[in-house]
């Protein structure tokens, strides 16, 4: 079922068709101070064709590039939908970004204009205002703390609405004279991709591009003009832009934008999102609270959830995918339902999801099978900021916990024999903003793209995502090593947070971990140990222990795999910081970048390799307050049980 | 007035005239003296800072600001008038509110209910109304929620609105009694050691709430604190106590220096 949206081939356009057909509907809602506040399209509309004069008169230009820098804030939105009226293009940063990092990117597109949230975002643009003369004016959308600024750059929303509003009234054919101005192919929006080496990379997307892409997935779903989504991610973010922005205008239904970061879960028990999107990290956390949440409660209700979850990892995901099971199963996991899993879906405001998206990087294939045991149509996609995230998603009623699923409509893939993935697709990038070479690099002649990705179609023509093409590497005996797939398992254990695995080119695979702070913390609490933080609780030999224990388990699982059996865990050490993406260590989308990491404590990585029983490291951190420092430790390096294939079987 | 006029621009903040000035006031316990012959004058919208080592009669000083104790002999003018002491209630009721170094919240009940306590005195409507919630008493609360929920705001403490507060880190328990100290829209407000026992990310965090309170509200505030950081930084003038005796008073940089204050602080041969 397609929504109709007549032969709107923009984002503006599609804004007034909205406006027009379905008007005094709520479009967007944002909670503040405590109430859920909502906006018609017909007031979404105005709002724009405010801001959007205010902007023309301010001089920003078709072509021009325009700076978005905050959380999901309706008025951000609007600002992307203004820029595109007047055919200008809307840059989103990440929020957390630090000034430095936000430098390239204001030189590079060449950016006049920032429309930001509040004093943290205004402080770094004129923290590096004298690095970018050509950014003329900031507006801000909080006020707070900027009463007393005198700078002559800055100004609020309001004064640039109040503005706009004067101008739009005398001229009232302005704004809509604009917008029938602008094409399909008219760049829609530049992101850029945080990009593991050298510089961000501003990929250039069309309106045509986004909006097909939109268009496949509610196709595939069969998306309403009713569904409430949640507006939580980062708008840098192609999933959220595509999922929170470029869908909300192409069919028309509602987002609702959180009050702070801290309050997703209660966010969204309260707007219950019939259609959610969240990358695997979002879902990790959601099942380690639990588990800790589980480990508290009394001992019959833990008793209830463990035999409730066993039957339900049994048949839970074959009874959504429509697969038969048996009567006596049914029933019991209809009584299930009842008791354990309709209140924990509840609890997760996950109740009247319909579907659930993950995409970003692979997801442990238990953690994805225990949301779809509660009954949750999660189902993983495949895709990049290149290509609008239109590649493959799993198909309804048959999802295969290890594939991506087959690829989309008008998706064509193609493998090369190093095991890269090539494709071509209509949500296509049209380039890389100014850079020539990396587009030519990426996008060859014929139009494939290169992944960069490898994988394999299996028997059934899904696809199967093992690693990035580069990572995958060998073993010195040749064993196949696919760092990300050992790190994926140690991670879905809770008391894992990140893991960094090594093995290329050497003898036997080795890792580096970082527990979870708060649920190893819960752990040491409940049985008394002692700590004063995250580097104490790492060096405590109970916790070393029990991060031995996840990596024998790992190595248990992985002797099964006769592709990957020689890739065991041998050593591992507890990593006495955790991994920031302030340091470096971590991209803004929270990947690990472990050549990065390689390199910065080639020490450990040495200790690991030298058979060393300790290793003593200094690291270098940054402070939230932008200081740095030293921290010193000395590390253990821990060996841990490897199992021979057939031996795994009888442990297990 | 300050939190009265919660909206951006309202209060222009320049320190003015003195709003409280103390007069030689001397306070003993029986035969221990804690504060003799102590005079200093804050003006409206400073940031004004007591400091000095344990026992020094700091917290005695705020509570005789606010009329907990009584002092034996000096003068306290408030506002322009001049008494021999203040009384809680009425300080309450001329705009004077403070925390407590242990906290005081009721720890049973949620953030919103702890700093919704901070508006009592505001709260005009008979008790018989509000139990009903019916005409009059219920467009109360809700012009009393709004201002909670704006408190919230400020603070950033949205994400635990509805959690008890006996449940919260301390951290953020110290700011939640900032929040019902806000809510009473004080014009003086005394903090009486609000970053105790606070990490570094907590103390940068109250920081800027302080700064704040005092930037958007205009809010003049007397506070007591150990971390001399802290103190320096944030203050536009400092007052220091050594057993009950003031022995220097002016910027922090005029406190940094005088002779008095080094050897409080780091002894002194006798």
């Amino acid at each position: 079922m397609t929504v109709e949206t007549g032969t709107a081939d923009t984002f503006p356009k599609l804004l007034l068709h909205h406006a027009r057909v379905r008007g005094a509907r709520p479009a967007i809602r944002e909670k503040a101070l405590g109430i859920w506040q909502s906006w018609t399209w017909e007031q979404v509309r105005e709002e724009v064709e405010c801001l959007a004069c205010g902007l023309a008169q301010a001089g920003l230009a078709r072509g021009d590039h325009i700076a978005v820098i905050g959380a999901n804030r309706p008025r951000l939105y609007w600002t992307l939908i203004a820029a595109q009226s007047l055919g200008a293009i809307p840059v989103p940063f990440y929020e957390d970004a630090v000034a430095q990092e936000m430098v390239y990117v204001f030189q590079n597109a060449e950016i006049a204009f920032a429309v930001v949230e509040d004093q943290e975002q205004a402080d770094k643009l004129f923290e590096i205002l004298p690095e970018c003369p050509k950014l003329k004016r900031i507006w801000y959308d909080d006020a707070r703390g900027l009463r007393h600024y005198s700078q002559p750059e800055l100004a609020s929303y309001e004064s640039l609405r109040e503005a706009g509003k004067a101008h739009g009234a005398a001229n009232p054919g302005f704004v809509p004279g604009e917008i029938a101005g602008g094409r399909g192919d008219d760049t829609a929006i530049m992101l850029y991709t945080s990009g593991t080496t050298g510089h961000p990379k501003g990929v250039v997307l069309s309106h045509d591009n986004l909006i097909s892409a939109s268009h496949a997935y509610s196709e595939l779903e069969g998306l309403r003009d009713d569904e409430e989504v949640l507006a939580y991610l980062p708008m840098a973010w192609i999933g959220q832009n595509l999922f929170s922005y470029a869908q909300w205008m192409t069919v028309g239904f509602r987002i609702n934008c959180i009050e702070s970061a801290e309050t997703v879960l209660t966010d969204m028990r309260e707007i219950g999102p019939t259609y959610y999107f969240a990358p695997p990290r979002v879902l990790e956390g959601l099942l380690t609270q639990v588990t800790i949440r589980m480990e508290d409660a009394s001992a019959i209700k833990r008793w209830l959830f463990r035999r409730s979850m066993e039957l339900a990892r049994r048949v839970g995901a074959r009874i959504l995918d429509g697969k038969p099971v048996g009567a006596l199963d049914r029933l019991q996991y209809a009584l299930g339902n009842l008791v354990v899993y309709a209140p924990l879906r509840n609890a997760l405001g996950m109740s009247r999801v319909r579907v659930a998206y993950t995409a970003g990087e692979a997801i442990g294939p238990d953690l994805f099978v225990f949301y779809r045991s509660l009954g949750i149509n999660l189902k993983q996609l495949y895709g990049s900021t290149e290509t609008s995230v239109m590649v493959c998603v799993q198909p309804n009623g048959a999802v295969k916990p290890d594939t991506v699923g087959p690829p989309m409509k008008d998706v064509e893939v193609r493998i090369l024999e190093s095991g890269e993935i090539l494709l071509r697709c209509p949500g296509l990038f049209r380039a890389y903003y100014k850079n020539e070479e990396a587009t030519r690099e990426a996008k060859d002649g014929e139009g494939w793209f290169h992944t960069g990705d490898a994988g394999f179609f299996d028997e059934t023509g899904h696809l199967k995502i093992i690693d990035r093409a580069k990572d995958v590497g060998k073993l010195s005996d040749g064993t196949l090593f696919a760092p990300k797939y050992l790190e994926n398992k140690l991670k879905f254990f809770p008391h894992v947070k990140e893991a960094v695995a090594f093995g290329d080119g050497r003898g036997e695979a080795t890792a580096m971990v970082n527990i979870d702070v708060q649920a190893v913390g819960d752990w040491a609490e409940r049985r008394g140990i002692p700590y004063s933080g995250y580097t104490d609780l790492a060096a405590k030999p109970q916790v070393v222990e029990l991060v031995r224990e996840c990596v024998e388990k790992v190595n248990a699982d992985l002797a099964r795999d006769p592709k990957l059996c020689g890739s065991q865990i041998h050593r591992f050490v507890i990593l006495h910081k955790e991994l920031d993406a302030d340091d470096g260590e971590l991209t803004r989308t929270r990947k690990v970048r472990r050549r990065f990491i390689a390199e910065k404590y080639a020490a450990i990585v040495d200790a690991l390799y030298s058979g060393a029983e300790r290793c003593a490291i200094e690291a270098q951190v940054r402070f939230e307050d932008g200081r740095t420092g030293i921290v010193r430790a000395d590390l253990p390096v821990t060996a841990a049980r490897t199992f021979a294939p057939d031996a795994a079987k009888a442990a297990a | 007035m300050n939190l009265r006029e919660l909206e951006p621009g309202a209060v222009e903040r320049k320190p003015g005239e003195a709003i409280l000035a103390l007069d030689g006031v001397s306070l003993a316990f029986g035969g221990v003296k804690a504060l003799s012959d102590v005079s200093f004058g804050v003006r409206e919208h400073e940031i004004r800072a007591i400091i000095g080592p344990n026992g020094a009669g700091k917290s005695s000083m705020l509570n005789v600001i606010n009329g907990v104790y009584r002092p034996q002999q000096g003068a306290i003018t408030y506002l322009g008038e001049r008494r021999t002491a203040m009384d809680p209630h009425r300080a309450a009721a001329q705009g004077i509110a403070r925390t407590f170094q242990s906290l005081a919240l009721f720890t049973g009940m949620s953030v919103l209910d702890n700093i919704l306590a901070g508006r009592n005195l505001m709260m005009k409507s008979n008790i018989f109304l509000q139990a009903l919630r019916v005409g009059p008493a219920l467009r109360e609360e809700t012009a009393h929620r709004e201002r909670v929920e704006r408190i919230i705001d400020f603070l950033e403490i949205q994400h635990v609105r509805k959690t008890a507060v006996g449940r919260l880190p301390y951290g953020l328990q110290k700011r939640v009694d900032l929040g019902r100290a806000l809510a009473a829209e004080p014009r003086v407000l005394l903090l009486d050691e609000p970053m105790a026992g606070m990490n570094v990310e907590e103390k940068q965090d109250m920081c800027r709430f302080i700064l704040d309170v005092n930037d958007e509200f205009g809010t003049t505030i007397v506070l007591i604190e150990h971390d001399m950081g802290v103190v320096m930084d944030l203050s536009d003038r400092v007052v220091v106590l050594d057993y009950g005796r003031k022995i220097a008073d002016g910027t922090p940089d005029e406190v940094r220096e005088s002779q008095a204050v080094i050897d409080a602080y780091l002894g002194v041969k006798h």
